[in-house]
Order: structure tokens, then sequence, then C-alpha cells
């Protein structure tokens, strides 16, 4: 692939070339490649410096150090030229406006010389790495250990590909750091620390944020703790008094703390010094003209108030009360409006009351002293002010973000399941980032999955999907604000957990992210890819689980079901078989139909128990409750169980006053259905089945008690299990009534309990929660 | 019983067409077969049958469908005999103008029976102002109902409940079309207050109100009167 640091038509992948080639590369295909060296990123400023022009496409320098193999290209000056001059690079109307400008001569000889330059400090260090290796094992370091200073100007990119042009030729690490101070950002001085950061990036080299009122301090803390021995930071620019008095103290106490660290101070070039101007003061008026209007009202307003006062309190008094309302100001304004404020007080105060008034002019020397000191104390009161609750300001950012993390952790951790965890997080990027996003995860195959989670709130086409796709694969994020897929208009990031990608998430990013929001976001991103990395992991568990039960399942079905599906489908084929071939009497006849009629039932039971027990474990069962009479319901199991019973008596016994309920008829009908059918399969015929069915306090109590032998100690546990079995039970039965009983009780969040009756026999009690008629509203329906 | 009375059994199991036709025609009817719903919509029209035994899950379209356009013409009753039983099917069989539902498997007498009430029910053009049944006995025009000749006293919606009830002898109304009738589209989701009149309707009219004979419940589904 040629020219590696071109950019890519618009509506491509990548932005970048070299992406493309990265992506390649991750998949296991080598590259050769060209690049210019002027595309250097860490180069870039000396060839500007050189040749007068910026070069916009640029490298970052960790691809090109961490190329296998680099072979430069040579050709004397001459012998390009040449090649230029016979159309050979350009076409003629181009090489000609090249040789013009870029390719002069000397250009073409720097650049050489560069080119040889970086290609012979490779060879370097390959030779160093080399002797290094021959004689001691393992990683070698320099024992060097850089770290670069940056802020919001400009200046910073020369800081940066300084000094990683040093860290390469030093061999050492180089890690970058920027303090968050009291400063307030203008826009354009955040874009631009955006730019720093993320040419750190492109450069390999780690960005650190400290959020520190003093700048120094908190540069020497974070170099002593990380043992650099290096710290690189740039000139500080004199703007007004204020900042001359603070570069003094800034570089000198960097110097005096820093100890036995080297201090590098780089000066800064005209470049950087005049963007510097138009880039800094225009937006710190334009932005807040409101405030300055705000506080000119305020403190005229004061004044007159004041003045309508003055006769009672004397001019001096009046002094207090305008400093006092610079000092409230300064609270709620920056400090441009409270120099204003400072300003225009001082001048109202000695026009308005100092005497002689409506003079500027004042008589005594101590009211000159006065108004001087005023002046200052206003001032700095009121910057002191303001500075501290920027401070303030951004510890309370920090705090709330610290809060918010806090929060979705805790309510993460509460949350099980895809869903809820997914309706968790887009609730809390919602709230604290302002955007809707839309969560895919992978499926059980490691692939993304087609469809977004719920509580999504987005919905996301085709090509968002191979966005996402992409995202999901490379582990990067793309779509808009990123150099990859550019062109939608959602933002997609990767759920990464410790064991491979989860998911993406799309957002709907209204801009770009500014630093600290990036790192609050990453922060969140990581907890919510914990959380769903715990849930796969569960899941899986769980999958597991099932695997073996339905194993275990299979088995015991295999060896009860076929026994009890046989016997009936045995007795009905003989029997009809005997019936078809041969011509018995009328009485033995009859005999065979019975048979055939019984063997029927029996397998129809089988059938409807199977199927039942299969829409528990499906979890198909949703109960859907209407007002009963219970009454129906005992009529309606009496009724289908009449034959069963009639070896039985059974009392059913519902008090007169028991209100309708709501419940789901059909299912508390097969729960009693298959409790009685077990009291007649277990108890001694003749013997009472009691129902008893009655209302408690919310709840809908069921008793089912029989006279049969009732259970052993050691049964109780089992009663309800799949396919247990009574260890006396008789024929025919499979194990499956009671715990249909128990998953019919509890689809209806009800509890079951089985347990032996005083004077011997089984007892089955259910408590279901219900709702009962209120038999007031009764007339409601007309009579 | 009409020697000519045909009966039309559309289902796409032989085993089942077999069982009905030997069942059906040991007890007098005439038998119609259809496979498809398609052919069942054809045999519908031609056979003129006295009823239909329809199955909801036909090859070539849901049964549902079929009893739609079956139901567009065709006035006479027709009975569903299908393996779906979850309430939900046999109510909208119902709502869609099913005059029985049966599900599989079932017992011969028992479809027997439905069908014999399906059919007098259909053919019962007397218009006769009183209905008997048993002891009891409901004289429609003069809003009176007797048992064992003594007069019982019921409220006008109680009447009205029993009237609608005994008119559809033997047929599941659901509750919804029971509510809709007496009450009107405004009480469709009430059911609390139809459970509380029939507990009421039962005292007054069964000989034992703890085992209706009359008014029977079909769980989740409505009230049938009569066997």
């Amino acid at each position: 692939m040629d020219e590696l640091a071109h950019t890519n038509a618009p509506g491509s992948r990548h932005t970048k070339r070299f992406q493309d080639v990265l992506e390649i590369l991750e998949n296991g295909i080598n590259v050769y490649t060209t690049v210019n060296v002027q595309h250097l990123e860490s180069r870039s400023e000396t060839v500007a410096q050189i040749t007068g022009i910026t070069v916009r496409e640029t490298l970052p320098d960790e691809i090109f150090e961490n190329a296998e193999e680099v072979e430069l290209v040579d050709l004397s000056p001459d012998e390009l030229l040449q090649r230029l001059s016979e159309g050979k690079v350009y076409t003629p109307e181009r090489s000609r406006e090249a040789i013009e400008n870029f390719f002069r001569k000397g250009n073409i000889t720097a650049l050489r010389e560069m080119a040889l330059r970086i290609v012979a400090d490779r060879v370097d260090k390959q030779l160093h790495d080399y002797m290094q290796q021959k004689r001691i094992r393992g990683p070698w370091k320099s024992g060097s250990h850089l770290l670069v200073a940056i802020d919001y100007r400009i200046q910073s990119t020369r800081l940066l590909r300084w000094a990683k042009n040093l860290s390469y030729s030093m061999g050492a690490n180089i890690q970058a750091i920027y303090v968050e101070s009291s400063h307030q950002l203008t826009v354009r001085e955040s874009e631009q620390l955006n730019k720093n950061i993320n040419l750190a990036k492109q450069l390999g080299i780690k960005v650190r944020i400290v959020t520190n009122y003093d700048v120094v301090s908190a540069i020497v803390d974070f170099a002593q703790k990380e043992n650099a021995t290096h710290i690189i930071v740039g000139k500080p620019r004199v703007r007004n008094l204020f900042a001359m008095l603070r570069l003094g103290n800034f570089v000198n106490r960097l110097i005096r703390y820093s100890g036995n660290i080297d201090v590098y101070i780089l000066g800064s070039d005209n470049l950087s010094k005049g963007r510097y101007k138009d880039k800094v003061i225009v937006p710190s008026f334009t932005s807040n003209l409101r405030q300055y209007l705000t506080v000119i009202l305020l403190v005229i307003l004061t004044s007159v108030t004041c003045y309508l006062l003055k006769d009672y309190i004397g001019y001096q008094i009046v002094s207090f009360g305008l400093l006092f309302l610079v000092s409230i100001l300064a609270i709620f304004f920056g400090s441009g409006p409270i120099l204003l404020a400072a300003g225009l007080s001082a001048i109202i105060w000695d026009y308005l009351f100092i005497p002689p008034q409506f003079t500027l002019h004042i008589d005594k020397p101590e009211d000159i002293l006065m108004l001087i000191m005023f002046f200052i104390i206003a001032l700095l009161n009121g910057i002191l002010t303001s500075r501290v609750r920027r401070q303030e300001q951004k510890i309370r950012i920090r705090e709330e973000r610290t809060q918010a993390l806090y929060q979705l952790t805790k309510e993460l951790n509460t949350a099980s399941g895809m869903e809820e965890v997914s309706e968790i997080a887009t609730k809390y990027v919602r709230k604290y980032f302002n955007f809707e996003s839309a969560i895919i995860l992978k499926t059980e195959l490691n692939t993304l999955d087609n469809k977004v989670q719920e509580g999504s709130s987005i919905v996301l086409s085709e090509n968002d999907f191979s966005v996402a796709n992409w995202v999901y694969k490379n582990s990067g994020m793309a779509g808009k604000y990123t150099d990859t897929l550019p062109s939608g208009s959602r933002t997609f990031f990767p759920l990464m957990g410790n064991s491979g990608n989860m998911g993406v998430i799309a957002a709907e990013l209204q801009r770009i992210f500014t630093q600290g929001e990036e790192q609050f976001w990453e922060a969140f991103l990581s907890q919510i890819s914990g959380k769903y990395e715990r849930e796969f992991l569960r899941s899986a568990a769980k999958n597991n689980y099932i695997l073996s039960e339905s194993e275990k399942l299979y088995k015991t079905l295999f060896n009860s079901i076929s026994h009890e599906l046989r016997i009936p489908v045995a007795t009905i084929l003989g029997a009809s078989d005997t019936l078809i071939s041969q011509n018995y009497p009328e009485e033995t006849r009859q005999e065979l139909y019975a048979e055939i009629s019984i063997a029927s039932v029996r397998l129809n039971r089988l059938i409807e128990n199977l199927l039942n027990m299969s829409r528990l474990e499906s979890g198909h069962i949703k109960p859907r409750p209407d007002w009963c009479d219970v009454h129906d319901i005992a009529n309606n199991v009496a009724e289908a169980l009449q034959s069963e019973l009639k070896l039985f008596k059974l009392a059913t016994v519902i008090p007169p006053d028991m209100p309708l309920v709501l419940v789901d008829f059909g299912l508390i009908e097969q729960v009693l259905h298959n409790l009685i059918l077990n009291a007649t399969q277990n108890a001694p015929s003749g013997t009472r089945i009691r129902l008893k069915i009655f209302y408690d306090n919310g709840f809908l109590e069921l008793q089912v008690m029989d006279r049969g032998p009732g259970f052993t100690p050691s049964e109780l546990k089992y009663v309800f299990d799949k396919f247990y079995r009574g260890k006396d039970a008789k024929a025919g039965g499979t194990g499956l009534g009671l715990s249909i009983v128990k998953g019919f009780v509890a689809a209806q969040s009800g509890t079951i309990v089985a347990e032996n009756r005083e004077n011997g026999g089984a007892k089955f009690s259910i408590r279901i929660p219900v709702k009962i008629a209120d038999l007031n509203q009764q007339k409601k329906l007309p009579e | 019983m009409n020697s000519a009375d045909t009966i039309l059994i559309i289902d796409d199991e032989v085993q089942i067409r077999r069982l009905l036709e030997i069942t059906l025609s040991a007890n007098g009817y005439k038998i119609s077969e259809a496979s498809t719903g398609k052919d069942g919509l054809i045999h519908a029209a031609t056979t003129h049958p006295v009823l239909i035994i329809l199955d909801l899950g036909l090859p070539d379209a849901d049964g549902i469908e079929i009893l739609k356009k079956l139901r567009e013409w065709y006035l006479k009753p027709i009975i569903i005999l299908s393996v779906r039983n979850s309430e939900e099917d046999i109510i909208r069989a119902l709502d869609h103008g099913a005059n029985d539902y049966l599900t599989k498997p079932f017992r011969t007498g028992e479809l027997l029976a439905r069908i014999r009430v399906a059919i007098r029910q259909s053919s019962d053009t007397s218009d006769s102002p009183t209905l008997t049944f048993g002891s009891l006995v409901i004289d429609l025009p003069s809003h009176l109902v007797r048992k064992n000749n003594e007069i019982i006293k019921l409220t006008s919606t109680e009447f009205s409940l029993l009237a609608l009830l005994a008119k559809n002898e033997g047929r599941v109304l659901t509750h919804q079309f029971i509510l809709k009738e007496i009450w009107g589209m405004g009480y469709m989701e009430q059911t609390q207050y139809l459970r509380v009149f029939m507990a009421q309707l039962r005292k007054k009219i069964e000989d034992n109100p703890t085992k209706p004979k009359l008014l029977n419940t079909e769980s989740g589904i409505g009230y049938r009167f009569g066997e």
C-alpha cells in the first residue's frame, strides 16, 4: 500500500490510510508500505520550520516505530528534481509548483538529512538494544523517565513532539500530565486541550489528568510518584502583570521543589505566540456580555441606594457596602466582571461620595489612600472568591461523577438479567450524559446480536449495525466524531470486558466529549461492561446447569415415562387386537372395551401432565387472573374426578361468606385436580378426602387432606420433585403431578406445604396472594 | 330423527374422520367429509349440512378463518373440535360464532350430546313463550319463573340472565357475551358482578346450589345452561 500517511476519500471506512493498514495487520496480513519523511508527526514542526509549509497529513510516530523493518529509499536531490521535472512524480503543472515551493533543493537536502538521521537513529537503537540484550537478560530500561507537562495552549504540541524525539533518542519512557487548575477554560482552549491530548496519544504518550489548584506541586508530586527523571515544561507566556508575577513564581518553584529531577524549560516560538493572542482574549469578553451588564446594573443599583442613605451613614461606610457587593458578585461571576465591578464601584464611590462630590478630585490624602485600598481589597477579594468558586465547581463536578459512578455500581449490583442491566445503563447515560443510547450485546456464539437491548431509546439502521459489528470485532470506537466510518449520525463504543467484548453501545453524541467527560464515560462503560460480563458468566453457568439437569431429566424421562407410556399403549393394542381377531362372548368384549377406555384415560392424563410440565419448564405459564367463585372450581374438580372419587367421600368446606377472588381459574382447577387425584391414589378406599377453601387476610387458602399413609420424614423434601414417587405408590403415575402443582402455585406467587396430619394422612396447604371483590361496588352494575 | 340430516366434518386427520364417521353414522346421521378448509367451504355450500364439525388446525388455513367465512352465510350450528385447549383459543372461536367447543381427546358420548343439543336448538322454530326444564318453567312474555309450580321471585336482571342462558340451552356463552347482552358494552370487564349474580341465581333456582345442574360453569370461559 503506497503512501501510508495519506487521507482516504470521504465516506471510506477510515479517515486515514494507516488505520486501514492497522486493521489489515490485525487480521494477520503483512503490509509493505511507503511514507515520506515529512509526514512523520514528531517531525512536522521541524519540517514546517525548514520549508515554511505545514504538512497536514501526518503519521503517528508509534506506527513508524512499530514497523517490523524500515528501509530507506534514498535519492540525491538532483536526481529527485530531475524526476520531478520529467513529470515522473506529478503532472508537469503541479511539478513546477512543487519545485518552486516545497521541493526546493535546500528543502530536499534538509529532508534527506532528516530521513537519513531517523533511519540512523533507528539502527543505532537496534544496535543498542542488541548489545543490552547480550549483556543482561530481560527487558532493558534506560532508567530515564520523561514527564512532559502540557496545558491548553498550542505550544504544548511543540513540547510534545520535542519530548517524544528526546525520549526516542534517550530510549526513555515518556508520560504526559495535564493539571486541571482553577483556570476556567474557554471553548477554544478546551478544544486545543483535546487536540493536545489527542496528539499525545498519536505520539504514543500516555496522558494523566490531575486536578490541583497548585500546578507546580501537582507536577512535582506526580513526577516523584512515577519516578520521573526529567520534567519538561513550556515557558509560560507573559500576558499581564499577574501572569508575570506568576511566571517567576512558577519557574522558581518548579526548580526549587523538583529536587534531583532535571527540569527542561522549552521556549515558545512566534507561531504559537501569534495564535495565542487571538485565541484566548477574545472569547473571555464576548461570552460573558450578560454577566458584565448584570454587574454594572447591580453596582449602580447599590450606589443609588447608598446615595439615598448617605446622610445617615456617611460616605466612608458606603465603601463597605460596595465592597460587600463585589464580594458577593464574586461568588457568581468570573474574574472579568469582578474586575469591572471593583473598578466601577471605586469610580462611583470617588465621584458620588468622596468630597468634593461629583468630581473625581479628592481633597484629603487619607481618602486617596482609602480609595486605593478599596480598589485593591475589592479586586483581591473578588478574584480570590471567584477562584475558590471555580475550584470548588471543578471538585463538585468530580464529586458528582464519582457519586454517579457509585450510584450506577450500586444499582447495577442489584440488577439481574441482561434486560435490567441494559435499562439501567441507558437510563444513566441519559441522566448523566444527556444523550440517547442503544446497547447491542454479543450472542452466545460470540457474534454481535442483531437487535438492540430493552430500554434502548434509539432505533438503529442496518448501516448502524454494520458499524457496530466493526466496533465489536475491532474493539475500537467508530462512527460520528471518530476516524472510522464517520459518516453516520451515531458514535459506537465497544463494551470491553476482561474476556473480550460484551457488546457495543451506540450513542447519539451532540458534540465531542471534553477530556473530563471522556474519562468519566470510559469509567462508566467499564462498569457496565463488567456487569455484563458477570451476567454472561452467570447465564453460562446457568446454561451448564440446565444442560446437566436436562440430561438427568432425559434419563429419568426415559426410564419412567417410557414405562408409563408403553403400558397403556400395550393395553389398548392388545385389547383391540383381541377384539378384532377373535369372537369372544359379549361379556369379555365389554371387559376389553373397558380396559381400552381406562388405558386411554391414563395415557391422556400422562400426556396432559407432560404438556403442563413442559409449559412450566419453558416458563410459558402466564396466569390470567379473573374473578372466581371458588364453589365453581370445587364443583368442576369433583365433576372431572367423578369416577376416581366413587370410592371416597369428598367433603368440601367453603365458608358461607367466601368472597370472589382474583385468580387463574384453570390453574387452580388443575392444582386441586392433581391433589385430589393424588389423594385417591394414596388413601385407602372408603376414607374421607377433605377439601377446605377459605380466604385469610389477603391470601386464598386451599387445603387437601387424606387418610393415606402420609409421608416419611425423609420423603417430605422430595415430594414436589419431578419424577419423585412415594415409596408405596400404586402403579400408574409418573411423579409429575405434584411438581406441576408446585409449579402452578408458584406461577401465581403462592406457596405449598406438605405435611402429615395428626391422626395420620397427608395434608397439602396452599397459600396464594389474591385480591377479593369489593362487594360494595356491586351497585355499579345496574340491576 | 330426520334421516336426511347431514353433518359435515372438516378435519385433516383421517383417523378422527373415520372415528366420527363410524360414530355418527351409527347414530343415524349422514356424513360429508373434507380434509382441507377449502374443500370444507365447498362441501358446506353443496351438501347443506345441519351441523359442521370443524378442526382449527387445518393444513391450508387457520380454522378461525374458515369459521369466519362460514359464518358469512352459514347459520346452522358449528362445533369446534380441536387439540387446542387454551382458554384464549376457545373464547376466540366462540366469539367468532362457534356454537360449541370440544377439545381432543373427547368422549364420543359427550360429542353426540352436544350435537343433539345444537341441532335441536337450531331447528327449534316454535318460538314457544315458555321454556321447560324439568320442574323449572320460564314464562318469557310474563317474566315469570316457576319451580315445582311455585313462583320464584327474580329481579329483572336475574330474569334476563336466566332467560338468555335458557334460550341458548346447551351452548357455552362467554362471560363477555353475557355481560354485553345483559348490561351492555360498557360493562364487559365487570366479571366479578356476573359471578355474584350467578351465585344468587343458583341459590334461587337450583335444587342444590353447590352442585348446579342447570347453571354450569365452563372454567375460564363462561356458562352453559343445562347438561
